[in-house]
Formats: structure tokens, sequence, C-alpha cells
């Protein structure tokens, strides 16, 4: 794994080793000097074209805590504003010396054109790029299943037989997809439920490995899922007319208090933050026991602390499973 | 080519020999934490705790641990990445005791400097001694052992291979003559420093 785009060419092997790492990670993060010198005098860049506060932050503090120095460049008010574009930038930062680049944007595949092109040798770490993948997200949102069903059992075990539906903007997330293509690889069983204008238009024909619906109530009632995943509506991605109004997609497709109450004693609630809590989500549903939203966000610089590791500590090549 | 330097029996001696000295310098089991080095320092561990309880009947019941030092090496950056082992450490912690790290093999002692840092980051040991089933020597930095199984010169184009039944098909402490390079990969153990050195 020389660099992280994706989670759909991810092995079943590199999936559960990152999941391994993460649980070391999380040990680090539960003590009193939560500091490891693994990337001791290496440069993280955190490349960010578009806005995020907690996946930069949750970078920025997986990187300090292992001990990197970290550089944020956000498009705003840079060189990007005034028209530079991304192989300058790159360059840019290849000549300040980054040994890891962290990057967001706004268009998919960004993060794969920077990784193959020749004008940075750093590992690539796709922090979300436009509507096509969010592999960090994916890959916290497993961890933070897995220890729920686990605890302290967990390493080395995937998600076989867990069932997770995932609700609301199937279109525009790409917290969706890579949560797919994960799950799929983990062995876990992926429902989508969404208004059908929330669908990627040929989501069924393009086989991917998920059940499609758009009845909330009956996929909670047949599917007795282990896992709910809210999805947040992207208010800035609606260009078009895909519900009438909140109220109604509310009704109809969110998890409210009747909904909440209805779910088996064990299922678990996530959402990747942030909510629009009355809209996909009820402030009951959000602060309810079941929800897992804070252990995602501590679960997530475990994550990326385990990615980051694994990608910058050891010489450029292929690593050995174990080695 | 390898050759025999510690049969099953000889293990066992050396542990159980090992177990007394560490009772006698701490004078009893109180505050005592062994803590195992991965891969294989675990298992010795283990079998020193065992030992341990075995015959100091005030001895805690949790006592062995494992310290993985990975992270903390100081040739991370000159190797393709190592997978980091599960750290685990007793119940009531390291503040104030007595830690024992144990090791399979101490050859550099560059392992038991990370795993000492490693250490001084989850707290601060009243004293840290060292334990180790084989001494072969070659030392780059100041750490000695305080409890060695057994002394073993050695040249450095020697491996010393330590099998244990936890793991290994057989249980022996072996030697092997010159390297016999081929593919410019190592022969025999998967693990760069694990059971092989």
């Amino acid at each position: 794994m020389r660099h992280l785009l994706s989670t759909k060419n991810l092995s079943r092997d590199e999936a559960l080793q990152i999941l391994d790492v993460a649980e070391d990670m999380a040990a680090v993060n539960e003590r009193e000097v939560r500091k490891l010198p693994a990337l001791r005098g290496k440069t993280i860049v955190n490349l960010f074209f578009e806005d995020s506060t907690r996946t930069r932050i949750s970078f920025e503090a997986a990187a300090k805590r292992l001990s990197a120095d970290v550089i944020n460049f956000s498009a705003k008010g840079s060189s990007v504003s005034k028209g530079e574009s991304l192989k300058d930038t790159a360059q840019t930062l290849a000549a300040m010396g980054a040994d890891g680049v962290v990057i967001r944007h706004h268009a998919s595949g960004a993060p794969q054109v920077l990784a193959e092109s020749d004008w940075i040798d750093a590992p690539i770490v796709n922090a979300g790029d436009g509507t096509h993948e969010h592999p960090t997200q994916a890959l916290l949102d497993a961890f933070t299943i897995r220890r729920r069903l686990f605890g302290s059992t967990s390493r080395g075990r995937d998600l076989a037989g867990v069932s997770v539906v995932i609700v609301g903007d199937i279109l525009h997330s790409r917290v969706a997809r890579s949560n797919l293509w994960l799950l799929e690889t983990l062995g876990a069983a992926v429902t989508f439920v969404a208004p059908a204008t929330l669908i990627p238009f040929g989501a069924e024909a393009a086989n991917w490995p998920a059940a499609i619906s758009y009845d909330l109530d009956g996929t909670l009632r047949e599917t007795r899922p282990d896992v709910v995943m809210m999805l947040r509506i992207q208010s800035e991605r609606m260009n078009a007319a895909f519900f009438p109004n909140a109220r109604e997609y509310a009704r109809e497709w969110g998890l409210d208090d009747a909904r909440l109450a209805a779910l088996g004693p064990d299922t678990m609630v996530m959402h990747p933050g942030p909510m629009n809590r009355g809209l996909e989500i009820s402030a009951a549903a959000a602060d309810s026991p079941r929800s897992t939203v804070l252990e995602q966000v501590a679960n997530g610089v475990s994550v990326r602390m385990a990615v980051l590791y694994l990608l910058v500590s050891g010489q450029a090549g292929e690593g050995k499973a174990n080695a | 080519m390898a050759r025999t330097v510690l049969s099953q029996a000889d293990i066992s001696r050396a542990l159980t020999r090992i177990s007394h000295e560490i009772l006698e310098s701490n004078r009893g089991a109180a505050g005592l934490v062994i803590l195992g080095v991965p891969t294989r320092g675990v298992f010795l561990a283990r079998r020193i705790a065992e030992i341990i309880q075995r015959i100091e009947p005030g001895a805690p019941a949790s006592l062995v641990g494992a310290l993985d030092a990975t992270m903390y090496r100081d040739d991370l950056a000159r190797n393709v990445t190592r997978t980091p082992q599960p750290t685990d450490i007793p119940a009531g912690g390291v503040d104030g005791k007595t830690v024992v790290l144990v090791d399979d093999v101490l050859y550099s002692g560059r392992t038991i400097r990370a795993a000492l840092d490693a250490l001084s980051d989850i707290g601060r040991p009243r004293v840290v001694r060292l334990a180790v089933l084989v001494d072969r020597g070659h030392r780059e930095l100041p750490i000695r052992a305080d409890f060695v199984g057994k002394n073993l010169p050695t040249s450095t184009d020697e491996r010393i291979n330590v099998r244990l039944g936890e793991v290994d098909e057989v249980e022996e402490v072996s030697i092997e003559g010159p390297r016999v390079f081929h593919d410019g990969y190592d022969e025999g153990s998967d693990e760069p420093d694990g059971g092989t050195r």
C-alpha cells in the first residue's frame, strides 16, 4: 500500500491491518502520554481545497500524536485562489519536503491524479474527493462497528454477517461509497435507503453490492439491522429539487424518535457528522446511548494515526503484511 | 548447518533459574511486573510469571503483560513498514513498580532501548530490570541484562534462532553458521527481529 485513495481496491488483509494497528493507536490515545515518536522528523501536509474542520483537525491530531510536523494548507486565501494549478501546488509542497500529503478536493479523482503524477513523490491520503470516496471515514466507521460488536476481542476480525443500513443522500455521499466497498470487503451486508432522487442514476444497473430501498420503515422492519448509518443532507450540493421540503424528508427518511424506539436493542446509530438535528436525525437519536457519533470522532484519530503510520513511517516499497 | 545450543529442558531450567533470581533480587513478588517484548519475549514473560506464581504464594494475580517497542525503534525509516504488536499492561500499571523486561535474544541492545522509551511513556517504574534467554554479545548501546539464560559468544555472521512451543513446531535455541545469502532474503524466520537474530 503506497497511497490510500479509495476503499474499493483495499484487500481484506490490508483493511484488517489498518484496523488492527488502529487498535494499538486507540490504546495510545487512552493513556496519559498520547504521543509516539514514529514519525519524528517527517512532515505531513494537509492540503484542503474544500472546507472541512473535523477531518482536518482529526488528521492534524493524528499526525501530531505520531510526532510529525504538520503544515495546513487551505485553498482559501492561498495561491490557489489566485489561480495556481494542482500541479504547481504539488510541486511547491514537494520542494518543501513533504513526506505525506493528505488531500481533500472538490473534484472526484484529484488525489489519484496527484498519486499518479510525478509532481510529488510522497504517499497520498484521500481525505474526501468530490462525490467519489472518503476512505478514512469508512475505515473509522468499520473500526467503530467492530469495537462496539466485539470489544477487546476485535483484533483480526472482519464484519461477516453484520447488516448495515445506510440512509440519506447516497447520490452526493463519498462516505456511502467508501463504506459500501469496505463493508463488502469485510463481509457485511449493505442496504441503501433514500428517496429515488438521491440514489445515483444507474446504481442498480452498475451492480453495486448493496440492496436499494426507498422505504425506511419497511427496511428497518425487515432487515433488523445491526447498524443504521444516517448521512447528512448536503444542502451545499442540493442544486435541484431532490425532495419537496425538509419536513417531508424528515418524516419519510429521518431517524425520528418513533423509529429510534422501534430499533432492535443492540442496533447502533451512526452519523459521520456534522449532523442536521431534526432533519436526518432527531436530537434524541443523536444523543442516545446507541449513538456512536462521538466514538466515531475519537476513533477517527486512531484510524488516521494507523494510516499515516503505515504509509509514511517505513521506506517506500511494498510493505510485508507482517514485517 | 544449525546446531542446537539449548534444548527444551535447558530452556525450562534457565527460565526457572531466572524466575528465582528475579524473586531473590526483588525480595519476593511484591510490586513486580513482568513485561515481554513481542513476539517471543511475550511467551517467555508468561512462563516466568507462571513459575513465579507457583513458587511465591503471595505473588500478584496480574503480573505479566506485553510491551511493544515498534513505534520507538530507531530504524523505522530504514525498513519497510513494520506492523506493531499489542501492548498490554497489567491492571495496576507500572508506576512505582519493579518492571522486568523479557526478550528472547539480546544483541545490539536497540530493541531494549526502544522498549525503555516506550515504557517511560506509559509510566514511571521504580526500577527496570532486563531478563533475556540468550545474550549473544555485540552490543551497540550501553545496555546489559540483569538475568541471562545463557551467554552465547557469537560472530556477527552467525544467527541465533529461538523456537518456542507456543508459536513454532519445535522448542530449542540453535546457532547457525555464516549466513547464506540468496535472493537477498533471510532464510528461516519471516520476522526481521522476532525469532532470529
